[in-house]
Parts: C-alpha cells; structure tokens; sequence
C-alpha cells in the first residue's frame, strides 16, 4: 500500500478513484506518564512520553486507514492529511484522511 | 504563617524553571543549530508539485511534545493581564517547530532522499495538564521524500 501527501505518484496512473477513506484514534496518557510530565513541565523541555504516545496513535490511525483502503479494493492512497484535536483533558484524537485509489504503471 | 511557606516554594519553583529552564533551551538551541547546517543537504520544500524527477516518493514525519518551564509559564500568565507579546511562547514554538522539521530530514536522511516536498506542520495544544494551560504543545511535520530509483 503506498501512502503519500502528493497528489500524483511518478511513473504511475490513476485507473480509479475509490473515494474517502479514513482512520482515527483516540489515546489517553497514563498515570505515570502524566506525573512525569508533571515534573517536566517545571523545568521546560521535551515530553518524551507524549511524544512517543503520539507517534503510536498516529500509526495507529494510518493502520486503520490503510485496513479501510484495502476493504475497498485500493492499492495507494494519495493526498493524506493529519489532524489532532484534544477532546477531553489528557486525550488526544488524531485522525489521518485520504484518497483511496487504483495506480497501475504507465506505459506511455 | 501558611502563606510564607507557600512563598517559598513558589520562589523556589521560579527559580528551578527559570535556571532549568533557560539552560536546558540554550542547549536546544545549539542542538538545533547544529543539526540544521548537518542537514542542509535536504531541503523541506513546502511546494506541492514536486521538480519533474524519476524517483520514489515516501512519507516521512516528525514530531515533539514540548513543555514550557514554570517560570515562563508564570511570566506568560503575568503578560496575560496586560497583554503583548509572548516571547515565551514563541521561542517555545520556534524550538518545536524546527525540532520537528529536524526530525522528518533525518528520517529522509536514513532513507536517502535529496528533497522533501509539501511539507505540512500541525500545531497542537494537548491539554496536558487538566484544568489549566500547562504550556505543553505538539508539532508533527510531514512530508513526501523524493529518493532518486
């Protein structure tokens, strides 16, 4: 599955566009994590935690996007786009959309 | 009585942030600068259409969660009142920003790839502290990285 933010992909051809496909996550930090960042939030600096965590979900929502583009019979998805919003306190819902498509190589 | 202890810590605490803090973004920033000129080499381009090019086209992404410390956090809440510009919270952005443009370069570093286009940075407030603002941000870079076949 090839995933990208472009809109074309070189030396391939879109045959068919499959419509929206989309993936989420909603993650929560632990109680550990959140009185380290506690502490971090005295001196300044990075949350290495938090950083992690986003990175999980953030693959985690991928994932789901690819699974959906798969169901529909793609083979790439083109144009994707991140977004986080914090919903409640201490959680935070990444939601990853694109377009699913069909790419075969272009012979011209 | 109660209240002088409660002083004290609050004096302490500012003190802490403050001498921490200012060192621990100096050494950032040094770290940042130094990386930077490492990764000249490849460019993070914010155009959409990539220079016509035969090559293979990943995502890459990088990102930070990055935390104010307790003295500017305090000065940020004193500026409130009055208004103006927050300083703190800008070299706070500045560092996250670059940090996690640095990061996608040395993904596409590792994957060999001499140009990165349609660069896109997401700002975040994670609310990471309950009810108050805690001065904690995320910022996630991403890109397509151009690999020459």
């Amino acid at each position: 599955m090839l995933i990208s933010n472009l809109e074309i992909v070189f030396g391939k051809k879109i045959i068919k566009h499959l419509g929206l496909v989309q993936g989420s996550s909603v993650r929560a930090k632990h109680a550990g994590r959140d009185i380290m960042a506690g502490l971090k939030n005295l001196v300044g600096g990075e949350l290495v935690g938090y950083t992690e965590l986003l990175q999980e979900s953030r693959k985690e929502a991928t994932d789901r996007m690819i699974e959906q583009a798969q169901a529909v019979g793609a083979n790439a998805v083109l144009n994707i786009r991140y977004s986080t919003s914090s919903i409640a306190a201490g959680a935070a819902e990444i939601y990853v959309y694109g377009t699913a498509v069909v790419l075969t190589e272009d012979l011209s | 009585m109660a209240y002088i202890n409660e002083l004290t810590v609050l004096t302490f605490l500012l003190i802490l942030g403050f001498v921490a803090g200012t060192f621990a973004e100096g050494r950032h920033y040094n770290s940042i600068k130094k990386r930077e000129r490492m990764l000249k080499r490849i460019p993070a381009i914010s155009m959409r259409t990539p220079p016509d090019m035969n090559c293979d086209q990943v995502l890459v992404s990088g990102n930070i969660v990055i935390a104010n410390d307790y003295f500017k956090l305090f000065v940020a809440g004193l500026k409130g009142i009055f208004g103006g510009q927050l300083n703190t919270y800008e070299s706070l952005l500045d560092r996250g920003r670059r940090e996690a443009v640095l990061r996608m370069k040395e993904e596409a570093r590792k994957l060999n790839a001499r140009l990165i286009v349609n660069v896109k940075l997401t700002t975040s407030n994670l609310g990471v502290a309950q009810n108050k603002s805690s001065g904690s941000l995320e910022v996630y870079a991403y890109g397509t990285a151009l690999i020459a076949k």
